[in-house]
């Protein structure tokens, strides 16, 4: 008697199919490595697709130099553990126009810094096809979006305009210039990122789990004080508590919750109970209606 | 302290406990349909708010935006929270596929909310390919319309066999159960025919939750499920592990010289180690060495499942190919009948080439023929040249290279294709394919081990087909015997296919109206194949007067192997000679169907040979024929010795 799969078996399966299609189909692949939760499970289901070979693409890291410093020391020690080849980009523009988030807002930041500095890479290194871990269930506009989804020359989305996906069969073709975000983790819920992170034992970066750090409220969310380059405003203390996140990014705009869940059970258990979604923690999504529509079609991931 | 310590591990044992009873729930992949207005995103809504899907966050947000955007006046409207592009939410309008996740205590479930509007269908289709029951929605108010048929068509063509009928909006009629009954029976008398296997009819209100996930009180005489209940319980088709072995090779892992793995995902059936199977195409026989997975090698996998194979012997296998179990092979085939759904502007053509992609195959195809146009009103067959959006029909199509493949009715994997433009490369139709032509079913190709150039080598010689075409009564048949004669005479393995002849025998059954042409020039192009496989120098002597069918002679044939010589008399002068009396009988109106009197003759565009008779004798025309074959060699030989170096 064959044992019947499970649902992660399929998530998985359907996972580590679309990463062979991309291989076996694109000159130039990459995967955007953000080295979030997601990005944790998409580099395991990469090793895993392409066992015992490594992975045939670089990862690419576009970096906003905003990011929490736990996050670059596990970045660069995932790709030395396991023998990535790790691309990190910074948008040099940006850089020498010193965009911030506190002097130009979440909006101009994460404009320049993540979806121009995506941009320059792409074009960079020309790549025709990019792995990302979005999933359907964070947002509605991503609920819209094809596993295999097109882009043109200029990097946009035409959310009105996609082409039809059948069954598994994926139109992979693209013109001089074009490219595809790919998402293999689009009919993933958050549950089952936390569910299969717990079964395989992958390792994510310790900021998720509960830890006393020091942290600022700050507009409603409480920002860790990551560096000094976060100046208090009057009025501001810095204080101590048992806080983790839900979802990293830039630390300036990336908000703790205050849990003491420092176990995988214990998130799962937190999750569970929750009655707020994860982008919630995200000040980038609630800057103006549809926006993370909008940044799509500009070229955000 | 204690105490906290031992309640975090009971919390965490209780955790593992729950993950694993979310693991063992089953999984339902449906989609809500119909047409617009009909009310499927705000039945969508509905089930995410009733079975607590949405977070407080996202209520917020959608009372906001129902204010702005709404079309429920002060109450929440729920479609706002599937309609997730801008242009959806000020259009109030669904574009394009929504993808929602939820789960009760009983079922996991996957709902794509598609749009009602016409020119959306291939964005409804996208939904339907990866659901295994539809919710065909029907306003109370309006019944079954066109656009209803036309999703329930689509959902049959695409494999789905549970339907539920919600006939929504029933607040709107009172509740009333004549207006429920009426459109259950008008549902019912018209899907008869699109072999759905289980059709439940549900009067609900998605606005106000009634029988969504709450029994409705207004309602005494329905006696049936809510839609939660019946989504919970109905049973659909689980991938059955027992049916005939098929992978799809997506991916060759090569690592190094030392491994070599055909990685894909198990489409139906399942394999073990040491199991024997089929490379498709080429008919090879393997055994199963390895399957191989990240954490260590499986004993067996199952439909479903991403793996990698490693096989025992060093078959030739690369992407497009299938393995399979050797007593139950797919079709391997060049031309096949299916279903297609059209999604582009640009309407199918039949003859137009396109790029045909199956799960991991790809090839040139074009439509040979379009049988019929499926009227999504009474599902008459209509006939028709070309297939517009959104339409449905049933084509034949001829990929340039073989593939492998079983009917989708056998195998929804397997047996399904997408077609994309060539010079957009966007895809612009999907099919179902229904059976191989050409009879060639249950015909697998056997691995030889003499090959065909072993045979040529043996008799020291280039085969060749030559084929002669012109009017009747032109000199075909002349010029050719007494090629072969002299062919012959050379020391020459040769073989005449004369038309005549061969309607005597294999063809005796065949007339002459233009499908019998057809299909005479087939079975004369499929027998010279065979011929030159075996290394003869065949002389084909037929008025063949189709250039489709002349070109698909060419195409059967190796390359550089088809020679066609075009036979070239004036019609005047064949009538004059009219060797058999026929030409006086076909213009006397005796015999109809006669080339070039009352059926068409398409001359050669670029023949190999081109022999004008007028003036010439036939041993001059043989001699132009001779010529053309020894430079051929000549060339072939340069090209033998100087490219080996």
């Amino acid at each position: 008697m064959l044992a019947r799969l499970t649902h992660l078996d399929r998530l998985e399966a359907e996972a580590i199919h679309i990463f062979r299609e991309v291989a076996a189909t694109f000159t130039k692949p990459v995967m955007l490595y953000s080295v979030g939760k997601d990005s944790s499970v998409l580099l395991h289901l990469a090793m895993k697709a392409f066992y015992p070979a490594k992975p045939p693409f670089p990862f690419l890291h576009v970096d906003t130099t905003w990011k929490f410093r736990e996050m670059i020391e596990f970045r660069d020690a995932m790709a030395r553990e396991l023998g990535f080849d790790l691309l990190v980009h910074v948008n040099p523009d940006g850089v020498r126009d010193n965009i911030n988030p506190f002097d130009h807002g979440s909006n101009t930041h994460t404009h320049v810094m993540k979806t121009v500095g995506l941009r320059q890479a792409l074009d960079k290194y020309g790549f025709d096809a990019a792995f990302g871990g979005a999933r359907r269930d964070e947002e509605k506009s991503r609920a819209k979006e094809r596993i295999f989804s097109f882009r043109n020359a200029q990097h946009a989305w035409d959310p009105k305009n996609q082409r039809p996906e059948m069954w598994k069969i994926f139109n992979t073709r693209v013109a001089q210039g074009e490219s595809i975000r790919v998402f293999p983790l689009s009919n993933w819920t958050e549950l089952d990122i936390w569910q299969y992170i717990l079964q395989e034992n992958i390792p994510i970066v310790p900021l998720y789990f509960a830890k006393h750090r020091p942290v600022v409220e700050r507009d409603g969310m409480l920002i860790l004080r990551d560096d000094d380059r976060m100046k208090l405003r009057p009025g501001e203390v810095v204080e101590n508590k048992l806080v983790r996140f839900r979802t990293l990014g830039c630390y300036p705009l990336t908000g703790a919750i205050e849990s003491d869940a420092d176990s995988l059970e214990g998130i799962v258990s937190e999750m569970l109970t929750a009655r707020t979604s994860e982008r919630q923690g995200r000040l980038i999504d609630r800057d103006e209606a549809g926006s993370m529509e909008k940044k799509k079609r500009e070229g955000y991931f | 302290m204690r105490h906290a310590m031992a309640t975090k591990i009971e919390a965490a044992e209780s955790v593992r406990e729950y993950l694993a009873g979310q693991e063992q729930k089953s999984l339902l992949r449906f989609l809500t349909c119909g047409s617009v207005d009909d009310g499927k995103s705000t039945l969508i809504g509905r089930l995410l708010s009733d079975t607590k899907q949405i977070f407080e966050d996202q209520l917020a947000a959608l009372e906001r935006d129902s204010r702005k955007h709404g079309t429920t006046g002060e109450d929440v409207d729920f479609a706002l929270l599937v309609d997730g592009l801008e242009a959806e939410r000020e259009q109030g309008i669904t574009i394009d596929v929504a993808y929602r996740f939820f789960a009760t205590p009983k079922r996991k479930f996957i709902v794509a909310d598609t749009p009602g509007h016409e020119q959306y269908t291939r964005n409804m289709a996208t939904g339907a390919s990866t659901a295994d029951l539809a919710i065909v929605l029907v306003d109370a108010r309006q019944g079954v319309l066109r656009q209803t048929r036309r999703h329930s068509i689509i959902a049959s063509l695409l494999g789905i066999r549970n339907i539920v009928v919600a006939i929504n909006k029933i607040d709107l009629v009172g509740f009333d159960q004549g207006v429920f009954d009426r459109i259950t029976a008008e549902y019912a008398s018209f899907a008869e025919s699109l072999g759905f296997r289980s059709i439940v009819p549900i009067p609900m209100s998605a606005r106000f939750g009634d029988n969504v996930t709450r029994r409705s009180d207004k309602m005494g005489w329905y006696s049936g499920p809510t839609l939660i209940e019946h989504l919970e319980t109905v049973v659909v088709e689980e991938e059955a592990t027992d049916r005939p072995f098929r992978f799809p090779v997506q991916y060759v892992n090569r690592p190094n010289l030392d491994f070599r793995g055909f990685a894909g995902t198990i489409a139906s059936g399942s394999i073990s180690q040491g199991d024997e199977i089929v490379v498709a195409k080429s008919g090879k026989p393997s055994t199963v060495k390895r399957i191989v997975a990240h954490g260590g090698d499986l004993r067996s996998a199952v439909a479903g499942q991403a793996i990698t194979l490693v096989l025992e012997d060093e078959v030739e296998v690369s992407r497009g190919n299938l393995l399979v179990s050797p007593d139950a092979r797919p079709d391997v085939a060049d031309q096949f009948a299916a279903n297609v759904v059209w999604f582009d502007e640009q309407a199918l053509l039949p003859g137009r080439s396109y790029i045909l992609r199956t799960e991991t195959d790809q090839a040139s195809a074009t439509v040979t023929e379009l049988k019929y146009r499926i009227n999504v009103n009474d599902f008459a067959h209509e006939a028709a040249k070309s297939l517009e959006m959104n339409e449905v029909g049933v084509c034949n199509i001829s990929t340039q290279s073989p593939i492998a493949f079983d009917s989708f009715a056998e195998n929804r994997t397997t047996g399904a294709f997408i077609l994309i433009d060539r010079i957009s490369n966007a895809t612009v139709g999907a099919g179902m394919i229904l059976h191989p032509l050409r009879r060639s079913e249950n015909i697998h190709w056997q691995s030889l081990d003499v090959t065909r150039h072993a045979r040529a080598d043996l008799k020291n010689q280039r085969p060749a087909v030559l084929w002669f075409t012109g009017l009747s009564g032109s000199g075909k048949s002349t010029v050719a015997n007494m090629l072969e004669k002299k062919l012959h005479a050379a020391g020459r393995h040769t073989y005449i296919l004369d038309g005549d002849n061969v309607r005597h025998g294999l063809n005796r059954d065949l007339g002459f109206t233009d499908e019998d042409r057809v299909e005479n020039i087939r079975r004369v192009a499929e027998v010279a194949k065979l011929m030159a496989d075996a290394g003869l120098i065949v002389i084909v002597s037929f008025i063949s007067p189709f250039r489709a069918e002349r070109r698909m002679a060419r195409e059967l044939m190796g390359q550089g192997e088809f020679v066609e010589v075009f036979v070239d008399t004036p019609f005047e002068e064949c009538a004059k000679r009219d060797p058999k009396g026929l030409y006086a009988r076909a213009l006397a109106g005796a015999i109809k169907n006669f080339t070039g009197v009352d059926s068409p003759y398409e001359t050669p565009e670029n023949p190999e040979i081109h022999l004008q008779t007028l003036g010439k004798t036939p041993e001059e025309m043989v001699e132009t024929v001779e010529h053309w074959l020894n430079e051929r060699d000549l060339a072939e030989h340069q090209y033998d010795d100087g490219g080996g170096i």
